[in-house]
């Protein structure tokens, strides 16, 4: 069985993709009704900083096997 | 209803997690061969994943919402519920209670009053377990439904019963194994989801302490106030932290509550299973970053009529749970407000799992193969536990509607708690480290510590008492009252069942060897050095906690 630190690894790539990718999205289109702090684009450095975080867990666990 | 608004970005990310653990529901089906595998998960979990597991279990969207809410209500004193209210117990429950639990083999806490005492003493915890058990899951699922419907403007019951079938999907096919796996995935999607509404919230105020300048000083401190329950936001002496919340209902809920223990059931050894509290301890002492800074963050901001933040209203009375929602749609854009809602929702969704988990291996092997057919083979208890998790998530489904008709059912949250675990503790007390503790003596200790919390629950609901006669002072908020009713059962479950226990036939000493200290024989691990030893890292976790209770103080 494949490690469930490999599974939080790889929900953690997809998700942070689609909130990186929105990120950008919101730099190029700013929404009309934006939120407070948003000149932080916090969805953009948070989007990729799930996907290293992503990137790293399932790296590190992707050939273990547990059981 | 004040709704987030989701974004395309956020619809994907809450069909992602969907689709998520569904795939991990089918994908460990093909592991899950035996009961064992089911009911326990094989025990082979290491000490990491049963100790996130079973830090999440009780880490559901109800707690995160509710203990934000209550932050706005009743200040830093919330913390003590993440701090003296839940660390000495996890450590407690690692060093000394775990060897005789999981040495014993048993797959749940009622198998071990069977053990220790009888089938009469095992049935009456499995029963008041089993109701606890689905009547805390409907709640859960009337929550979820109801927040999804405030704040995401979704359908009521579309909401909870796609999320109960999803929920029923998984755990059928995988057990334990598959709610493990969510509850850790949910952990991740917890922090991720919900760091930044704190952070975001720290940064517009202008910092941590510029957070704490804002709200009023009984708000601000921990301890300095619980002289005088006047002088703080909880309207709770010292005295009821301690005994009530720090002693009672957090041993009572941690070292017995079934829900929470099961996941150290699954370690894969001793050394794992002990360790599995004890590594959950540091991780629940970051909650409050969470759960407190925000309910903190949203006091100081509701304080200031420049910042426009005010919590809803419901029919003319604050709503405390809209705190972290509304913070949620004040920070959050597209696709972390999608993050957010997931987190809730996975927080809710584990939450049931864990509950029906629990449910169906307590049904089973305390009930079913206790009462119904003592000769169940293997492969019929598996089917049972399947069965179980069905029947169980149904059940929950009606509970949930029976709360939409009586909301007022949500209040008895709080109480259920004490009227369950809190006596467990002191039979599990007596009978762990009491040798001539008897059978009877553990029933009707039992029985008693049951009915007179119920008791007193009525006595001041319908204001047959004098709450200040529980709580040993003039005044005294819900909260205070809760502490003190679980101190009262607990002492009356403690004083019945010794004085029983004189009068009726003890075990033969013989019978309890491995099950009560004094008659087990400690356990080497082998030569495994001190730093690396359960209790090298129960006494950090403690020396942290002090740590924090004295800065906070």
């Amino acid at each position: 069985m494949k490690s469930i630190w490999y599974f939080v690894g790889l929900l953690l790539i997809t998700m942070g993709s689609i909130i990186f990718i929105s990120g950008l999205y919101s730099l190029v289109h700013p929404p009309a009704d934006a939120k407070i702090l948003s000149h932080l684009h916090p969805d953009l450095w948070w989007g990729l900083f799930m996907l290293v975080f992503g990137l790293v867990f399932a790296l590190l666990n992707r050939g273990k096997v547990v059981r | 209803m004040v709704t987030l608004g989701l974004s395309p970005a956020d619809w994907l990310i809450i069909a992602v997690y969907f689709t998520f653990i569904l795939g991990i529901g089918v994908y460990l089906k093909r592991f899950t061969k035996s009961q064992e595998d089911f009911f326990i998960a094989g025990r082979k979990n290491s000490s990491w994943v049963a100790g996130l597991a079973f830090l999440s279990a009780n880490l559901g969207a109800l707690e995160l919402l509710g203990m934000t809410g209550n932050t706005f209500k009743y200040g830093m004193y919330v913390a003590h519920f993440y701090w003296i209210g839940a660390i000495p117990a996890m450590v407690f429950l690692g060093l000394y209670m775990m060897p005789f639990y999981y040495s014993s083999r048993i797959h749940s806490v009622p198998g071990y009053l069977r053990l220790r005492f009888d089938e009469k003493t095992r049935v009456l915890n499995a029963v008041a377990f089993a109701g606890m058990t689905l009547l805390v899951s409907g709640i859960n699922l009337y929550a979820m439904a109801l927040v999804l419907h405030t704040f995401v403007g979704w359908n009521w019951d579309v909401s909870m019963w796609i999320s109960a079938a999803t929920v029923a999907v998984y755990v059928t096919l995988s057990g334990l194994l598959s709610a493990i796996f969510t509850e850790i995935i949910q952990f991740f999607l917890i922090w991720f989801g919900l760091f930044l509404v704190s952070a975001l919230g720290i940064v517009e105020i202008g910092g941590v302490k510029e957070v704490f300048a804002r709200i009023p000083p009984s708000f601000a401190a921990l301890w300095s106030t619980s002289g005088d329950p006047t002088q703080n936001g909880m309207v709770i002496t010292w005295a009821g932290i301690v005994l009530g919340l720090g002693f009672v209902l957090s041993f009572g809920y941690w070292t017995t509550d079934f829900l929470v223990v099961q996941r150290a059931f699954s370690a894969r050894d001793l050394r794992a299973a002990r360790m599995t509290p004890i590594i959950a301890s540091f991780f629940k002492m970051a909650v409050p970053f969470l759960v407190i800074m925000a309910g903190l963050v949203a006091l100081a901001l509701a304080l200031d009529p420049k910042s426009g933040f005010a919590l809803l209203r419901d029919g003319g009375q604050i709503n405390y749970d809209s705190a972290l929602p509304l913070l949620i749609r004040r920070y959050y854009p597209p696709g972390l407000i999608g993050l957010g809602v997931t987190a809730l929702l996975a927080g809710f969704m584990a939450g049931q799992a864990g509950n029906v988990s629990a449910f169906n291996t307590v049904w089973t092997y305390d009930i079913y193969r206790a009462l119904i057919n003592p000769k169940a083979s293997d492969d019929l208890l598996l089917w049972m536990g399947r069965v179980a998790t069905v029947v169980g998530i149904i059940l929950s489904v009606g509970t949930a509607y029976w709360a939409k008709s009586f909301p007022s059912i949500m209040d008895y949250m709080q109480a259920i708690f004490s009227w369950v675990n809190a006596p467990l503790f002191a039979t599990m007390l007596l009978g762990m480290f009491v040798v001539w503790i008897s059978p009877n003596g553990a029933f009707w200790g039992l029985l008693a510590g049951m009915g007179s919390s119920f008791f007193l629950f009525l006595a001041v609901k319908f204001q047959w008492i004098n709450p200040a006669s529980i709580t040993l002072s003039p005044v005294a908020s819900d909260m205070a009252v809760n502490f003190w009713r679980a101190w009262w059962a607990w002492l009356i479950c403690f004083v019945v069942t010794i004085f029983v226990s004189f009068f009726t036939r003890k075990r033969p000493r013989e019978e309890l060897v491995g099950l009560v200290k004094g008659l087990t024989a400690g356990k080497s691990m082998g030569a495994v050095p001190f730093m690396k030893t359960p209790e090298f890292y129960g006494i950090v976790s403690i020396i942290v906690l002090i740590v924090l209770n004295i800065y906070f103080w």
